[in-house]
């Protein structure tokens, strides 16, 4: 990036680049709906009304009712604030567990890292879904598990990525300089290496991100992330399957607003990417 | 032949891997609270079960003598039962796995059935709108989640349209085989969202390529230098693709085999779950995980087959 561009207001760089316009407008209109969703929700999203069930498409249910009369357009917009829950700490933890390690296997070297890295292949060579529902197996389910297992398995990504970064950082004459004013180690590894490193993971996050949320919502859709009669896009999908054949519109809704949600995540990383010189 | 030396070397290099693979399937169902011989017998053993399992598996001695033990079970072949289908789970997995093959196998594919005409027409008309048009939908396309997927497949070809079966796996092998176009072609949907855009870059550096230049000057039309010295040069990296993603394959069939109802390994897997069936949970996660290290394996063998540039 040059500095010209780094010179310029933010709403000129984003307005320069529609890709990434968009991906936040995308990403802002959900948590927007998510913070709005008791207000704007026309109907409780777990009320039943026995007198409304399978309702099609209509003014009154614009994402028509399940089989349990509730509405379909309050459930997507209750799901919105679970399932961008599930796409943000989700993938936090894993970042903040993964960054740790890595910065400490890449700084030290040695056989810290040879242990590390060997860890890390081990938990590669595990299915990532695999492994994550041997986790919920033992802590039973729920989102709680999910989370957790999130953070066990996915924490190895951000791990090598850092490292990667950290190897090529320590030998640069600043990090040299850092450590020949006698600064501990744990400043220039905070401090001075780690801020540098960080670029690739921030763009990864993004991609990780969708990742993740489509694991959160299979997982869901399994029965073993969150729980009925919560309102969460996959378990909306798994409950809806039933009736596929009757009333297709309780599956679609909850679908889209996942891709959508998705999608904006994809272009926000593919931007951020670009505008930061960052190749995956 | 020493270009081909790793496939001696790379069986001894794995031996860690495979360690801690064993130490992890060990830990996860000790880690289970409760009396280990009750969980993996479930709550109505009889106590002359509990006590062979214990002779078994040594659930008297310390942990690191259990692991032992485990491990020697395990050489035996010796899984363990499963507690609700009365079996053991080595000879349940071996009549699971078909099914899951079938479907990895229909995956792919479709996969390439669906991304190599994509990414051709992509970097032959790079920047113009069919460009942008493919790269948007693969974008697009990571983001779909497997199990809705597949569910508006059904909705379409086996609801709407009644081409294909709902759901199930089928007895004879043609009704096997159409058993297997949906959820494979769900698979191979998110799939081609990651391999189109790996052949595509793969597409665009070959035509800016030596070779590609070579050719053209011959005389060969654009169309023969595309198919003869581009894609095949862009589909090496791709094995290795395919097989980076092979847990994240495995991950969509077990999604996929619910949607389905394949009784597969993912299916099974996911009932072993909802059934508190430990030793089955244990034995599938272990059959994945050694399934995923041997198709990495493979690939780097099939990588090197391919590229005699490459040395492993």
């Amino acid at each position: 990036m040059s500095l010209l561009s780094l010179s310029l207001p933010l709403r000129a760089r984003i307005g320069r680049r529609p890709m990434l316009a968009m991906g936040l407008a995308i990403l802002g209109g959900f948590v927007a709906l998510a913070l709005l969703a008791p207000l704007i929700a026309p109907f409780d999203p777990i009320l039943q009304d026995a007198g409304a069930k399978l309702l099609p498409p209509s003014w009154d249910h614009p994402f028509g009712t399940d089989n349990f009369g509730r509405d379909v357009f309050s459930r997507v917009l209750w799901g919105t604030r679970i399932d961008l829950q599930i796409a943000v700490l989700g993938v936090v933890f894993p970042f903040l567990i993964g960054t740790g390690v890595g910065t400490v296997a890449g700084f030290f070297g040695g056989w810290v890292d040879a242990v590390l890295m060997r860890v890390i292949d081990v938990v590669l060579a595990f299915p990532f879904l695999v492994l994550m529902l041997s986790i919920i197996a033992i802590l039973g389910p729920g989102l709680a598990s999910f989370y957790i297992a999130m953070a066990l398995v996915g924490w190895v990504s951000y791990a090598r990525l850092i490292r990667a970064q950290i190897l090529v950082l320590k030998s640069q004459d600043f990090a040299v300089a850092a450590a020949s004013l006698g600064f501990s180690r744990l400043r220039i590894m905070f401090r001075h290496l780690l801020p540098n490193a960080l670029a690739g993971s921030l763009v990864f996050v993004m991609s990780d991100a969708v990742l993740v949320l489509l694991n959160g919502a299979s997982i869901s859709y399994l029965g073993l992330g969150v729980q009925p009669p919560v309102a969460e896009w996959g378990v909306m999908v798994a409950e809806a399957q039933g009736f596929i054949s009757q009333a297709w519109w309780i599956t679609l809704f909850p679908g889209l607003a996942i891709v959508t949600l998705a999608f904006g995540f994809s272009l926000t990383g593919d931007a951020l990417a670009d505008l930061m010189g960052v190749h995956e | 032949m020493h270009r081909y030396r790793f496939i001696l070397l790379r069986p001894l290099q794995l031996v860690p891997v495979l360690f801690g693979i064993s130490i992890i399937t060990f830990v996860l169902v000790r880690l289970i609270p409760g009396d280990p011989a009750r969980v993996l017998l479930g709550t109505r053993a009889t106590p002359s079960a509990i006590a062979n399992i214990r002779a078994q598996y040594g659930l008297d001695d310390p942990i690191w003598v259990q692991y032992l033990y485990f491990l020697k079970n395990l050489g035996a072949g010796e899984m363990g039962k499963s507690v609700v289908y009365k079996i053991d789970v080595l000879r349940l997995i071996a009549t699971r796995i078909e099914p899951t093959l079938a479907l990895v196998v229909a995956g792919v594919v479709l996969t390439l059935v669906i991304a190599v005409p994509f990414a051709a027409l992509s970097a032959r008309r790079q920047g113009r709108a069919a460009d942008h048009a493919v790269r948007i939908v693969s974008t697009a396309g990571l983001g779909f989640p497997a199990f809705w997927l597949g569910m508006m497949l059904i909705l379409l070809f086996s609801v709407r349209l009644d081409w294909l079966p709902v759901a199930g796996y089928g007895e004879s092998f043609s009704e096997r085989l159409q058993h297997m176009i949906l959820p494979g072609l769900t698979i191979a949907l998110s799939l081609s969202a990651i391999i189109t855009r790996s052949l595509r870059a793969g597409m665009i550096a070959g035509l800016s390529s030596d070779v590609a230049t070579a050719a053209r000057a011959r005389g060969m039309p654009e169309n023969v230098v595309f198919w003869r010295h581009v894609v095949p040069n862009a589909v090496v990296p791709t094995v290795n693709l395919l097989a980076v993603n092979i847990g994240w394959l495995i991950g969509g069939t077990v999604v996929v085999e619910s949607v389905f109802a394949v009784p597969g390994l993912g299916q099974l897997m996911v009932r072993a779950i909802f059934s508190r069936d430990y030793m089955v949970v244990q034995g599938v996660a272990l059959a994945f995980a050694l399934a995923t290290v041997l198709t990495n394996f493979l690939a780097d063998i099939l990588t090197v087959a391919l590229d005699p540039r490459v040395e492993m």
